[in-house]
């Protein structure tokens, strides 16, 4: 990718807007925190909430800082196995949590 | 022997070899931490099988964790412009970020530093009657433990924090019977110690050790949540140090590849800056599942 020095003055610019926007999102993710979210005794809701938030913020990051919104498909190759694979982690230990084995003997 | 594609990008891949590497090794990161984060997951859910068990939450230290969030993201945007000086050959802005960069860095190894101190020096008793004493400055004398007690208020509500975290996983006890004792914070009044408890004149606690399962600080093995926690956050202030050694190298010796071929240096930094960044966006899912949820 070949940046001018235009180009990267403007790229300045917005990485500052975005570095704001994140600030912004961890006091909303701080202050939700404090405010439960669905029925009483139950905490999915603030779980499900605060994951979507850390979730856009990694997005942000990743998007703009890690320059993913515009990088060459071998990269995005890589990255869309990764997220398979580490799905498939998480979702191995949900399902084997879910999994009663009856005793063996 | 020169190392191919370090500036210009190959033909066949559209990228410099450099940025391949490194994410490949990103998504490697990604699997590692990303075995700990389904570790934590499972413990978080089979916690939700014991009955009486609540997960600890708001036991840390928030102001500490958000300041360091706020550390991490500025010097995700530092790192940044220093790479965006480096493109516009302005090599004492480059300074100045990468600079910034590395005392954000250590800022946020300092302050966890204090959050670590100050877990390893806040103690808690497990009693027999399910109860868990919390306090500082325990030592052992004879037959007893002594324990300056948390303070009432701020105090009285973590003993029942953690009360509510030990309650029915670490002890052997019936958990109906601990569900109502960890309402009961310790030191909410003075006669309400668990037997073998007696407060002396000055206030600090002398146990009868034959009445106490196990005393420890708040480290890795006080409880499951401990555990994760410091695996977590050990893990990653690992990389923080791993990343300043790489920063820090550019910062340092930077000036002799910047004389020889700038754009290379360039280049260089966006690589340390992407492991950086990636730093950052463990960062911003442990924050919230440690401090917050």
């Amino acid at each position: 990718m070949a940046h001018g020095p235009e180009e990267i003055r403007k790229h300045v610019r917005f990485y500052i807007g975005i570095f704001a926007a994140l600030l912004v999102l961890t006091a909303i993710t701080v202050g939700l925190s404090y405010i439960h979210i669905g029925p009483e005794g139950d905490n999915r809701g603030n779980m499900v909430v605060g994951m979507l938030i850390a979730a856009f913020k990694a997005g942000l990051v990743g998007a703009f800082f890690m320059h993913l919104s515009s990088e060459r498909p071998l990269i995005y190759r890589i990255l869309i196995f990764t997220f398979i694979f580490v799905i498939g982690l998480f979702l191995l230990f949900v399902a084997s949590f879910h999994d009663n084995i009856p005793p063996l003997f | 022997m020169e190392i191919p594609y370090t500036v210009n990008a190959r033909q066949d891949t559209g990228l410099w070899n450099a940025k391949i590497g490194i994410w490949l090794f990103l998504a490697s990161e990604v699997m590692l931490f990303g075995g700990l984060f389904s570790s934590y997951i499972f413990l978080r859910l089979g916690s939700g099988q014991v009955p009486g068990y609540v997960w600890p939450m708001h036991v840390l230290n928030v102001p500490m964790g958000a300041f360091n969030t706020l550390v991490l993201i500025g010097s995700s945007v530092t790192v940044i412009l220093s790479w965006a000086a480096l493109k516009l050959r302005e090599w004492r802005m480059f300074k100045i970020w990468m600079g910034l960069t590395l005392l954000c860095a250590l800022t946020f190894l300092v302050v966890k530093g204090f959050e670590y101190s100050a877990k390893f020096t806040h103690y808690g008793v497990f009693m027999r009657s399910g109860e868990i004493l919390t306090g500082h400055h325990l030592h052992e004398v004879g037959e007893h433990y002594t324990l300056v007690p948390d303070a009432e208020g701020h105090g009285a509500r973590g003993a029942a924090a953690s009360a509510k975290g030990g309650a029915g996983h670490e002890t052997q006890g019936t958990p109906g019977t601990q569900g109502t004792e960890a309402s009961h914070p310790a030191g909410e009044s003075q006669g309400a110690f668990p037997a073998g408890v007696t407060k002396l004149p000055d206030g600090t606690l002398q146990i009868e050790k034959a009445k106490v399962i196990r005393a420890s600080n708040h480290g890795p093995r006080y409880n499951t949540f401990y555990a994760i926690y410091f695996t977590l956050t050990g893990l990653h202030a690992l990389h923080v140090i791993g990343g300043m050694v790489v920063l820090g190298y550019y910062f340092f010796r930077g000036h002799v590849l910047y004389k020889v071929n700038p754009e290379h240096l360039a280049n260089r930094v966006e690589i340390g800056g992407l492991f950086w960044h990636f730093v950052d966006l463990v960062w911003i899912f442990l924050f919230p599942l440690l401090y917050l949820l």
